[in-house]
């Protein structure tokens, strides 16, 4: 196991030097100069060579790969040119709004997806079967937006039950927190469930023809006993999984609901990066984001080895 | 025994492996309710653009007298913030999403099959371009097709471009596995045991195997960059703003959405109705043509 383990994490370490690879050449070989759009429109020729060489944008391109990259390593992602406060400290100030709704969103998913898709495989071919598929394939259809914008539109709007955007902190209570998220929160969840429902339905039907669950009819066991005990057994790997590969979906739907709520997350910031050509911040974010990724899917992985000892092999 | 028989023979053996021929498949799936509906709103989406000059006014005229009026009161569904046809506006961007659409199939397809294919025949190559396509894919593709559009030079062409890189992967990975399996029937074996060599195996025995799952994969892409692309607009890197577009429409709208919740609920419907149908035409290909039903998603 430990040796499994050690491997797959050492198979991530080249992954991640690529991402970042990738992420620095997507910055340093798109068009415009950055020293240029910093100094602002006035500056003379020499304040923007001052620019460039604090930015050490005047080292050839392999060294300046290798500073950034040192230094990401230490947890130093440089320093935004819009605020010129360290990007690593924006980026911890924001992480818990994002994961807060991150964390509520997988909940919800959950609760929704896992439910829906054991019934519908339950009742295959059903009516039943047939809203909640339809239910997946509107849920890969509508953009997040689209769905947050409508469930605003009744729930705060309308009802006023929950507020229109914002975001209370922990630090204020928990209940508040709660209470400020839920909304965006199931805006994600709607999409995320289908995914996850449809994936439950397949793993579900599948246990549903396996000989033990055969076995426990013969027992005379009751339908929801053998649906909820039994066949639901086997579905969390499928699932896990589906959340795993899933997650990448959800960080980019996270991005556009922090910005139609207007939480102050790292999706936030990552828009308000992109729209002022804050390249540090930039870069930063989505090697935060490409980073957290690959420790996911690696957990992901070992929790299947853990689970399955098959896997280990 | 002529050549051209061992080399078909081995090939209907396998019936389970190959897949169905393309046009069978399409004939059966035709006969389908949700697929003729899906393929008739579709077409209502490609008359309206190609004909909203027709029957839709001008999209762009500024009218400050009547700003966000109602619909029925100036326009069939109204006007925005300046005065604009909400209802000509929402026409006209049925080309924006289709083309984007179209454009983002077309360029994940073709160099997603090239790689593909190099990275299922090639044994040290495909390592090397296997590792390059994980380390992008774990890179999110929402925030990578923002940045991109955000870095490049603003229009249309970048949009097309941002949105299609990120999907590119997607498509190799599954050409890549196609190809694996493809190598590993006897038709090939006997291909390869006739002399058939290179470029004449990739195109006669290889390729035509993948055109099925690349047309069902090519479909969710256009979907999933319709969505992209309106994604990229409403945060406000997306197609220039002078050009109608759904996603442009409901970035507009936000502001007076409290006020004025129907200004993002056209396009929203439309942008939402040509996605689903789009899927649903992707899961009625998917089963139609692959009997294993491969969906990549995610």
């Amino acid at each position: 196991m430990l040796r499994y383990a050690i491997g797959r994490v050492l198979a991530g370490i080249p992954t991640l030097l690529l991402v970042a690879v990738f992420i620095f050449s997507l910055i340093h070989l798109t068009p415009g100069d950055p020293a240029v759009l910093l100094a602002g429109d006035n500056a003379t020729p020499s304040q923007v060579e001052q620019i460039r060489s604090r930015l050490n944008l005047d080292l050839p391109i392999w060294e300046q790969f290798g500073i950034w990259f040192g230094d990401a390593i230490q947890m130093d992602l440089g320093y935004s040119i819009y605020s010129g406060k360290p990007v690593t400290e924006l980026i911890l100030q924001r992480v818990e709004p994002t994961l807060v709704l991150s964390f509520v969103t997988l909940v919800m998913t959950v609760a929704i997806a896992v439910p829906l898709g054991a019934v519908a495989a339950w009742k295959a071919n059903s009516m039943v079967d047939r809203f909640a598929m339809g239910f997946a394939v509107a849920g890969f259809s509508i953009p997040v937006f689209v769905i947050a914008y409508v469930i605003v539109y009744g729930f705060a709007v309308r009802w006023r039950l929950f507020p229109v955007q914002g975001y209370k902190w922990l630090a204020d209570g928990w209940l508040a927190t709660l209470h400020s998220v839920t909304l965006p929160s199931i805006s994600l969840a709607l999409i995320f469930a289908a995914l996850i429902a449809r994936v439950t339905r397949a793993s579900v039907l599948e246990a549903l023809s396996e000989n033990y669950v055969r076995t426990a009819h013969a027992k005379g066991l009751g339908a929801p006993r053998i649906l909820f005990v039994h066949a639901l057994k086997s579905v969390g790997v499928p699932v896990v999984t589906v959340i795993g590969i899933g997650l990448a979906t959800l960080i980019g739907g996270v991005v556009v609901t922090e910005s139609v709520f207007n939480i102050p997350g790292i999706g936030r910031l990552t828009v308000d990066a992109i729209t002022r050509r804050d390249y540090p911040v930039i870069q930063g974010v989505i090697l935060f984001f490409s980073t957290a990724l690959i420790l996911i899917n690696i957990v992901v992985d070992l929790s299947y080895a853990l689970i399955d000892p098959r896997v280990r092999g | 025994m002529p050549v051209s028989e061992t080399r078909t023979l081995p090939e209907a053996r396998v019936p389970s492996v190959r897949r169905r021929p393309v046009l069978e498949a399409l004939a059966q799936t035709a006969r389908d309710p949700w697929t003729i509906v899906s393929v008739l709103v579709l077409l209502g989406f490609v008359a309206m653009a190609v004909f909203a000059s027709w029957f839709a006014g001008d999209p762009q005229a500024i009218d400050p007298a009547n700003r966000l009026k109602a619909a029925g009161v100036v326009g069939i569904w109204g006007t925005d913030h300046l005065g604009r046809d909400v209802f000509s506006r929402a026409m006209y961007g049925a080309r924006m999403s289709l083309v984007v659409g179209l454009s983002v199939a077309f360029l994940t397809a073709v160099p997603g099959v090239a790689i593909g294919v190099f990275a299922g025949m090639s044994r040290f190559g495909g390592a090397v371009v296997m590792r390059l396509i994980d380390a992008m894919m774990a890179i999110p593709a929402v925030l990578l097709a923002i940045a991109l559009a955000a870095l490049l030079q603003p229009g249309l062409l970048t949009v097309i471009i941002a949105i299609a890189i990120p999907e590119i992967p997607r498509m190799v990975r599954l050409v890549r596995s196609v190809v694996l399996s493809v190598r590993q029937q006897p038709f090939v074996d006997a291909a390869v045991s006739v002399g058939t060599r290179g470029p004449k195996l990739i195109f006669r025995h290889i390729l035509p195997n993948t055109v099925a799952p690349v047309i069902v994969q090519a479909t969710y892409a256009a979907a999933s960059a319709i969505i992209a692309s309106a994604i990229l607009s409403f945060l406000g890197v997306g197609t220039p703003p002078d050009v109608p577009s759904w996603g442009g429409m409901m970035a507009d709208a936000r502001k007076f959405f409290q006020f004025y919740p129907m200004l993002m609920v056209y396009p929203g419907v439309l942008l939402s109705l040509l996605v689903l149908v789009t899927n649903v035409l992707g899961d009625r290909l998917s089963d139609a043509l692959d009997p294993r039903k491969v969906r990549k998603r995610g």
